[in-house]
């Protein structure tokens, strides 16, 4: 396996603050209206885990990440992140605290390049002030010129030498993705949570991702929440899975188990189904 | 490291520091360089004082571009009251400089600052409203600013306007449009390098990724509104320093020009320029500029011929209208603006004698 060759020095800012990513939720409800999107869920993450959210379509997966990074509001239960109480905080605040994600439907920046939207996930590392940026003083330039060797660190990593000034709007989907991934990486999450981010891949691009996913979990120790459909990855790369449906935790453990939770394939393929 | 790059053919660049360079070779520094040289060593002597007039206006138009572009092609913010926030800078000035004798070097930045807050108080719906209606409440923003400036008359003088002092800088008087020519372009040049270093660092980008996707952006751990509402003062502090030159350039102050029609004004140059791009909003402010003054003498032509004698003509209608057409024809034809005609001609020299 291709290790991550980063200089140590560069990714010093995240070592410094520790690696330690323990989400806890509590209770959970979310209502749009009439509709239970998320109802009392509860869920740990522990640091260094793998853990996969399954369900059916509607299940309320996004939702429950939303919820996480304070894109929904919930009405009850609450959130705590490495101690902290994170129910009410605001996604940028979130993400200051650690927590990364990837969306569903793509969240890029299409009218700016691959390098552009990488150093944009940057943002919350910039230590220069306002007047040093704007008269472009040596220590700006410095600083620049350190956080761009990061990004192009994690270029090297996704393997994206060839496009890192291609628009992001022009690349296929495939690769969008991709981009999405180093996007939410450039960020130095404890907890990076990812929501399908297999979904309208070919073959070997979903070979490629699965490569990045081991590597960033095996060598890079990181704490992975991953929202999927395809069952072949979830099954292989996770260590734990929940099951949400119809915004309940229908059931938790590991894969094996969960391959074997009558109740679980019954939420799958239908009560119909059974006899 | 002291390799001259000439041909932009290739990208030969060893370093990342290289590539955070404004110009992407040598050969264009050195021209910008020239440039520079050309427009403070040799312009002013061999212009005539109308034509160093006009110039002069047209470099405090850049400032403003500048300052508008920032918010509406970098941030995505639209904004009408432009115009006004100008009028806000010249009566800062003013009255900075009559009421508190403050000297022009103080007077100019504390005119801009107190744009900056009046904007940034003006840009508070953008919390809530985008687009069309985020425009609407700008435009109720001239329109306040503009009643102020009139009926506030223990600070404004009303519709008397405000006579200024003398410009000074450090005890030496700034005379004639030549010395003029010198402030104000001193501070052009200043205030639009200032503008591309916002754009090749950490706040610049942070504007840039709010117009492109503001959810995207808040997951980048960047504050959406307050970003804007630093959008709104930087760009409000543009026209307030382009405000408070004009007042002391002209010398004596009314509320009539920052009206809306300069608003509009403003937005044809960014339009015209390129949204988006600092250069562009140069080229914008410089064209409209000099639209203006094309109009002026095309319209003393059509009134002294005979044929339309009898006719009711009216200047403003004539520019509305010009400004009007131009908009259109480069939003249907080149919508990228005056700076991607510029790009494109550059690309198709840049291989001169040799292109393919
Ligand atoms: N912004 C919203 N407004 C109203 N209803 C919503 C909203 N977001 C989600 N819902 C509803 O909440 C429920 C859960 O949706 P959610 O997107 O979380 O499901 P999901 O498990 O991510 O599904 P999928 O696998 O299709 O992505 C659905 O019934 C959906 O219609
Ligand atoms: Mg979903």
């Amino acid at each position: 396996m291709k290790a991550f060759r980063a200089d140590p020095e560069l990714f010093r800012s995240r070592r410094e603050q520790g690696d330690r990513a323990d989400l806890s939720v509590d209770g959970l409800t979310l209502r749009f209206g009439g509709v239970v999107a998320v109802n009392d869920v509860t869920l740990r993450v522990r640091t260094g885990e793998f853990l996969s959210v399954i369900g059916p379509n509607g299940a309320g997966k996004t939702s429950l990440l939303n919820c996480i990074t304070g894109y929904y509001r919930p009405q009850e239960g609450s959130i705590s992140f490495n101690g902290r109480n994170v129910t009410h905080m605001h996604t940028h605040e979130l993400v200051r605290e650690g927590i990364g994600r990837t969306f569903q439907n793509i969240e890029l920046f299409p009218g700016m390049s691959v390098l552009s939207n990488l150093l944009l996930a940057r943002h919350i590392h910039y230590r220069y002030g306002f007047l040093p940026a704007a008269l472009f003083f040596p220590s700006a330039r410095r600083e620049e010129v350190r956080h761009r060797r990061i990004v192009e660190e994690l270029i090297d990593f996704l393997e994206m030498q060839s496009i890192r000034h291609r628009l992001v709007g022009s690349l296929p989907y495939g690769l969008r993705k991709r981009v999405e991934l180093g996007r939410a990486l450039a960020l130095e999450p404890k907890l990076l949570i990812l929501d399908e981010p297999f979904a309208g891949m070919n073959l070997e691009e979903k070979e490629d991702m699965v490569r990045f996913l081991r590597e960033l979990h095996g060598e890079w120790k990181r704490t992975i929440v991953l929202v999927e459909h395809d069952m072949s990855i979830v099954m292989s790369l996770s260590e734990r899975i929940a099951v949400l449906n119809f915004g309940e935790k229908l059931a938790e453990g590991t894969p094996g188990e969960i391959q074997d939770d009558p109740e679980v394939t019954r939420a799958y393929l239908g009560p119909s189904e059974e006899g | 490291m002291a390799r001259l790059q000439f041909h932009p053919c290739g990208n030969y660049r060893e370093s990342y520091g290289e590539e955070l360079r404004i110009f992407e070779t040598d050969y264009g520094r050195a021209a910008l360089l020239a440039g520079l040289v050309l427009l403070f060593a040799v312009v002013p002597f061999i212009s005539s004082a109308y034509f160093l007039y006009v110039i002069n206006l047209a470099g405090i138009a850049v400032i403003g571009a500048v300052g508008l572009n920032i918010l509406i092609g970098f941030t995505g913010q639209i904004s009408l009251g432009h115009g006004a926030f100008i009028g806000v800078g010249a009566y800062g000035a003013a009255i900075l400089a009559t009421s508190l004798h403050l000297p022009l070097f103080l007077a100019v930045p504390l005119a801009g600052c107190v744009t900056a807050a009046v904007g940034m108080i003006f840009g508070i719906p953008s919390v809530r409203l985008k687009g069309l209606y985020l425009a609407i409440a700008t435009l109720a923003g001239q329109f306040i600013i503009e009643y102020v400036l009139i009926q506030w008359e223990g600070l404004t003088k009303g519709t008397m306007g405000i006579v200024l002092p003398q410009a000074t800088l450090f005890g030496l008087p700034i005379s004639g449009d030549r010395g003029f020519f010198y402030l104000i372009f001193a501070l052009a040049v200043f205030m639009t390098w200032t503008a591309k270093n916002l754009f090749r660092t950490r706040s610049g980008r942070a504007f840039m990724a709010i117009r492109d996707n503001d959810r995207a952006a808040e997951g980048m751990g960047i504050p959406v509104f307050p970003y804007k509402l630093l959008a709104f003062g930087i760009s409000s502090f543009y026209a307030g320093v382009a405000g408070a030159l004009w007042a002391y350039y002209t010398m004596s102050i009314t509320p009539e020009p920052f009206n809306l029609d300069l608003s509009i004004e403003y937005i044809a140059m960014v339009i015209i320029g390129g949204l988006g791009s600092i250069t562009g909003s140069v080229f914008g402010a410089l064209f409209i500029s000099g639209l203006n003054e094309i109009l002026r003498s095309l319209f003393d032509l059509l009134t002294n011929l005979p044929l339309l004698q009898g006719m009711e003509l009216n200047p403003a209608a004539l520019r509305q209208f010009v400004f009007g057409l131009a908009i259109v024809l480069f939003i249907l034809f080149e919508p990228k603006g005056l700076a991607e005609v510029w790009r494109v001609v550059r690309s198709n020299f840049r291989l001169w004698p040799f292109s393919y």
